[in-house]
């Protein structure tokens, strides 16, 4: 899949609030948008669908949607987006059907029809009206109609933040086999990190109405000084391993990381030298000075210490690991920093209490 | 012996005032709930006015602004022919401004039910602006469309005090329901008072209860 162009320029003046983006991204997939409340996200969102006027230069894949100096303002409908809100906003006087050829009759086409219908399940719900179905049936029946205008660019707003838990788990492989089967690069505007790492390649953070930084997602949740704009995920990182072998007795799956070996508990089965992606949360990693022995934690890894941030109002530091490309984070106590005399460029043993495998290939 | 000229005349003004109001008072109505403008609150208190003001001092400025004398009105006379004053269509003019809150403010009220939202949803799956409207906006506001309607017509049928001042009582032209009972009553003749009046009391109550059990039978949630 060909990466797609967003050349964005604009301000958008909101009464107080002032958006402020100079950014162009490469777009393949998902990217999430992330951010504290009020930073902007939606309204960045809105921006680019032309449901907000800003002023300046927004361009897609070369063509301009809008250029204050030349005048030129595609006008929302015109746009080749494809917009998920946050409440799904289907049309109440009409059924799931009537909702989906709503679309395809503005579309002009109904190719994608059995194929949304399919990857969505909605066969099901297709003559149920739109205010009878649960809120996880109304955000796939959204995201299907959305994906029928066969948009270039998917914008989602927060498209799950309204459903509980469960209905989350529900959906989200949905979301998940949408975004990847259909090719169409989406910005993904959301504050659950469990749908970043599931959905997301990408990550851009915003804060303050300007975006502060773009990269890969596991690169930017690694990133101490973004913390204060990322804050709602819980701190830890992402880590690229590889399945060596797998234990079924005790349920435990051998990995290598960067040349070490870790064991996490799995009951779902992996083929060896399978590429997969860990979590581990910084809460969960402890720091020895020496090779520990007689302690029920599995895995000890060797690293160097690279960076110590600490915060005077908190018992807590954050220390970030090299193990040689990876990075783990670990949250000591800042009595432990003192007192093991920890600095950069000391080697330590890594030890990891617990990991989790996060699903989505990246 | 009921004379029906009155009657007809009557249905025959509401049905076509009924029907200007909704071609200029569905814009109207669209531009109140969307707008951010500060005109705003002066077309609003515009609309209401025929609510507050005494009929004689509407029905007195239409008449000037009516009479050949005016320059509208004279305008009239050169390019149709007739005088607006005491004619039906001077009768359709006046019921327009009379009748205009009860066609503008319940659709306004509908149209800012509908909100934002669907129509931004709309405009997202590549509607234009009129599009969205014919179909998300007015099938939403379905409700308000048929209280619009229905009020106007039905306050229409019982106006009075424009219509003398503007129409005066010519038979088979101006006559309606309302000034053919006022006719009755001064001339001692009240068995066919009763036989209007009871007409109208009972069309009005009929119309009343055919709004609001429309809208308790389809409650259209927009949202």
């Amino acid at each position: 899949m060909p990466d797609s162009s967003l050349d964005m320029k604009f301000r958008l003046d909101h009464g107080g609030f002032d958006l402020d983006i100079d950014q162009s991204l490469n777009l393949s997939g998902a990217m999430a948008v992330f951010g504290p409340s009020g930073a902007g996200k939606s309204s960045l969102l809105r921006a680019i669908a032309g449901l907000e006027p800003a002023t300046g230069r927004i361009a897609f894949d070369g063509s301009v949607w809008q250029n204050h100096e030349t005048g030129q303002y595609l006008r929302a409908h015109r746009r080749p987006i494809g917009m998920v809100f946050q409440d799904a906003r289907l049309f109440p006087h009409l059924t799931v059907a009537g909702n989906l050829n709503y679309a395809i009759r503005r579309a002009q086409s109904q190719s994608l029809r059995d194929d949304v219908v399919d990857a969505l399940d909605l066969q099901p719900l297709l003559d149920r009206r739109a205010q009878a179905l649960s809120g996880g049936e109304r955000q796939r029946v959204a995201l299907g109609r959305t994906l029928l205008t066969q948009p270039r660019l998917l914008l989602l707003d927060e498209p799950l933040s309204s459903l509980d838990t469960d209905r989350k788990t529900d959906i989200l492989p949905y979301l998940d086999v949408t975004l990847r089967s259909f090719g169409i690069p989406a910005l993904y505007v959301t504050h659950s990190v469990e749908e970043v790492t599931q959905l997301c390649q990408q990550t851009l953070v915003m804060g303050g109405g300007r975006v502060h930084a773009v990269g890969p997602t596991a690169e930017i949740l690694e990133r101490l000084d973004l913390e204060p704009l990322t804050g709602r995920f819980e701190a830890g990182v992402l880590v690229n391993a590889t399945v060596v072998g797998q234990d079924t007795r005790y349920h435990l799956t051998q990995i290598d990381v960067d040349g070490h070996r870790m064991t996490v508990p799995s009951t779902a089965p992996m083929q060896t030298g399978q590429d997969v992606r860990l979590r581990i949360r910084a809460r969960d990693v402890s720091l020895a000075l020496s090779m520990p022995s007689g302690l029920s934690i599995q895995n000890a890894i060797p690293g160097t210490v690279t960076e110590i941030v600490t915060d005077a109002d908190s018992a807590f530091a954050e220390v970030v690991i090299d193990l040689g490309h990876a990075h783990l984070r670990s949250r000591v106590t800042r009595k432990s920093v003192d007192q093991m005399k920890l600095q950069n460029g000391l080697p330590v043993f890594a030890l990891i209490k617990s990991a989790s495998f996060d699903h989505s290939e990246s | 012996m009921l004379d029906w000229g009155p009657i007809l005349l009557t249905a025959k003004l509401a049905a076509v005032t009924t029907l200007v109001l909704l071609v200029l008072g569905v814009p109207m109505a669209w531009w109140l709930a969307t707008t951010r403008s500060r005109l705003k609150p002066f077309l609003e208190a515009f609309t209401a006015l025929p609510l507050v003001l005494p009929p004689t001092v509407l029905g007195f400025y239409l008449l000037i602004l009516l009479s050949p004398a005016s320059t509208f009105g004279g305008f009239w006379v050169d390019v149709i022919g007739t005088t607006l004053t005491f004619s039906f269509i001077g009768l359709v003019i006046a019921s327009v401004f009379y009748s205009l809150p009860f066609m503008v403010q319940p659709l306004q009220t509908a149209f800012e039910a509908v909100g934002r939202g669907p129509m931004e949803a709309a405009a997202s799956l590549g509607a234009t602006r009129l599009d969205a409207f014919f179909t998300v906006a007015v099938p939403l506001s379905l409700r308000g469309f048929v209280s619009a309607c229905v009020l106007t017509f039905a306050h229409t049928v019982g106006e009075f005090g424009v219509v003398l001042m503007v129409g005066g009582n010519i038979p088979g032209r101006t006559q309606v329901i309302s000034i053919a009972i006022y006719e009755h009553v001064e001339t001692l003749r009240y068995a066919e008072a009763h036989m209007l009046s009871a007409g109208l009391l009972v069309f009005s109550f009929a119309v009343l209860l055919l709004v609001y059990s429309i809208n308790r039978r389809f409650p259209i949630h927009a949202g």
